[in-house]
């Protein structure tokens, strides 16, 4: 018989007690891992963003378009290697429900800047070469059961009127990184649209896609594009494809702020959960402890046992709530990428999400057996027997 | 120079409740030689089951010495006493105070665990207490599948386990019927006689006492003056 033995048996000596707290530990574990898991994966667009493209937008905002005009003159920047450029596109495939993003690019160099999309050569091609043709992200094709040579129809919103489009190849994402829920098209498609119905919106693009040289000439580049516009009709705002992800990201800081601060919080509930229990543990058994006192037991032996107790609790609650939460983010992470990839394109649990959740738990388990060991290691032999004559 | 094994020298104490100080053992002067078996008897609040804290090294005395086999546990800190407890007191108490969780083996095996004893040479101590409490055959029982008498008896087992210069018992047939009560006195008596343990046991009755070689009694916190004959004579 061990001490172990006795920290194992004490743990289960009040079972539906001990279960309830283990059960409360994981629920706040499993809202703890989820909460972060959310957060991590809307950063991880940001994580998975180039450090060496270059997004240029108007300055006054990203709703205000940019002269088609600015390609060349980006394009003859020293430290620039390509450049395309593109617009959001924001139509409805036949109910708004079924959201997705469309953005049109021209094509050529804008699959020669992202060669993450890996997508079949003769696909590419037929892509290429006609007007009113589209790739789609494989999750996004998986989703509506579509295949290549496949037509449907968008309805604009930014860009009014109904869109048909033929899927001429469907793009694998080089890395899980990788967004597979996005459309994209013929810029031209749309811009020949404008030119014969909405002449004053022709020629004009939403952002541009700029390919540096050198990682270490980013900076520079970056000023030195937004320099050539200054004082332009339309200046410039360059920064990199990460602080552009970024600056999404900070619109809804606040929310990711409280939602972080939640998933703490939740922590803080649970301990005092399980502050509760021990000190109810604690206060049953203070002649018992009185008892091992007399036989001998130092003050080391008792904290070994309430701290054991506490923690043993904490890590089976912990365990179960990380378990818990592994099946859930995968049952989850299936929602989010099918319904909202274009955000969430990956939803996995972190190794340190788990590490944090293991740590969280058993801190739970110490910081609650404080206050009942200080108690009985204080607590004097004669009154913990209650036997004062 | 004393042959006692235990030597209370004007020992007093009082506790505090509040405001006030209550005095609970005023001047006490006892020797106790070894292999007696000694009863303290005494209306509650007495102070007989604080002279035995004492004795026990549970408690402190405000004042006066307290020697149990040449060592001068007053004068020990807290841990020392507590490794001097393991070694030297045997403990049991009125309401056996048994870890619930643990069955009869284990809570005879628990003092065990303090000592540098190999698990076989624990088996060997524990089964061999056991025996003589007689419940060799209640091992593997848990506390709440034995009768009070037969709870009371393991930890009597629990107690002589690590073979303690002293046993210190507190009421220890004071939760237990008549019979049982008869047969905690005996193996008692027996471990007395047959494994010469001094024995010093504080009860309420006087059948328990009339087991004991010599009976002191207290009151108010003083104890009275011993009446060898007059103990024989109850």
């Amino acid at each position: 018989m061990k001490i172990l033995k006795l920290i194992l048996k004490n743990s289960l000596r009040h079972k539906l007690r001990s279960l309830l707290t283990a059960v409360g530990i994981a629920m706040a574990i499993l809202a703890f891992g989820l909460l972060r898991t959310i957060i991590d994966a809307y950063f991880f667009g940001v994580e998975a963003s180039s450090d060496t493209r270059l997004i240029t937008r108007n300055a006054v905002s990203l709703t205000f378009p940019l002269p088609l005009a600015y390609k060349d003159k980006i394009a003859e920047i020293p430290g620039v290697s390509n450049v395309s450029y593109g617009n959001w596109f924001g139509a409805t495939y036949i109910d708004p429900k079924n959201f997705f993003a469309q953005f049109a690019v021209e094509p050529e160099s804008f699959l020669q800047l992202y060669p993450e999309f890996i997508i079949p050569p003769d696909e590419k091609e037929a892509f290429l070469r006609e007007r009113n043709s589209c790739i789609v992200g494989r999750k996004l094709a998986d989703k509506h059961g579509w295949k290549v040579g496949d037509t449907f129809r968008l309805t604009g919103t930014i860009f009014p009127g109904d869109w048909d489009f033929v899927i001429r190849g469907i793009y694998d994402g080089r890395d899980k990184a990788t967004d597979e829920t996005t459309m994209y098209f013929h810029w031209q498609y749309v811009d020949e649209r404008m030119n014969a119905t909405s002449p004053g919106r022709a020629g004009q693009v939403g952002v541009y896609y700029i390919a540096v040289e050198d990682a270490n000439a980013v900076a520079g580049v970056s000023a030195a594009v937004d320099a050539t516009f200054d004082n332009s009709q339309d200046e410039t705002k360059t920064e990199t494809e990460k602080e552009f992800q970024l600056s999404f990201v900070s619109m809804v800081g606040t929310i990711v702020t409280s939602v972080r601060i939640i998933s703490v919080v939740v922590i803080a509930i649970i301990l005092l959960v399980m502050a509760n229990t021990m000190a109810m543990t604690a206060r049953e058994r203070i002649s018992e402890y009185a008892v091992l006192k007399t036989l001998g037991f130092m003050p080391k032996h008792l904290v070994g046992l309430i701290f054991g107790e506490s923690t043993a609790i904490a890590l089976a609650g912990g365990l179960l709530g990380i378990g818990i939460t592994l099946m859930a983010v995968k049952r989850f992470g299936i929602f989010l990428t099918e319904n909202l990839g274009s955000f969430f394109p990956v939803f996995e649990i972190s190794a340190t999400t788990i590490t944090l959740a293991t740590v969280a738990a058993v801190s739970v388990g110490v910081i609650a057996a404080i206050f009942p060991a200080i108690r009985a290691v204080k607590m004097p032999i004669a009154d913990g027997l209650r036997q004062i004559d | 120079m004393s042959a006692a094994l235990v030597e209370i020298q004007e020992v007093s104490k009082s506790y505090r409740r509040g405001s006030q100080t209550i005095p609970v053992l005023q001047g006490i002067t006892l020797l106790v030689p070894p292999g007696e078996f000694l009863a303290l008897m005494g209306p509650s609040g007495s102070g007989k089951t604080t002279l035995l804290n004492l004795i026990a090294g549970i408690d402190k005395p405000d004042s006066g010495g307290i020697v149990v086999s040449g060592t001068d546990i007053v004068s020990l800190s807290e841990s020392q006493l507590a490794a001097w407890r393991a070694r030297h007191i045997g403990f049991v108490f009125q309401f056996y105070n048994l870890m619930p969780v643990l069955t009869a083996y284990e809570n005879v095996e628990l003092p065990l665990l303090l000592t540098s004893l190999s698990r076989q040479e624990r088996k060997k101590h524990v089964e061999t207490a056991l025996d003589i409490v007689g419940l060799a055959d209640r091992m593997q029982h848990y506390p709440n599948q034995l009768s009070g008498g037969q709870e009371q008896r393991v930890a009597i087992a629990r107690a002589v386990v690590t073979d303690p210069t002293l046993i210190v018992a507190d009421e220890p047939t004071g939760d237990l019927d008549k019979e049982s009560a008869g047969e905690i006195l005996t193996l008692l008596e027996r471990l007395n006689s047959e494994f010469e343990k001094t024995i010093i046991m504080v009860t309420h009755d006087p059948r328990a006492a009339d087991q004991a070689h010599v009976t002191r009694h207290f009151d108010k916190g003083v104890l009275e003056e011993l009446n060898r004959d007059a103990s024989s004579a109850d």
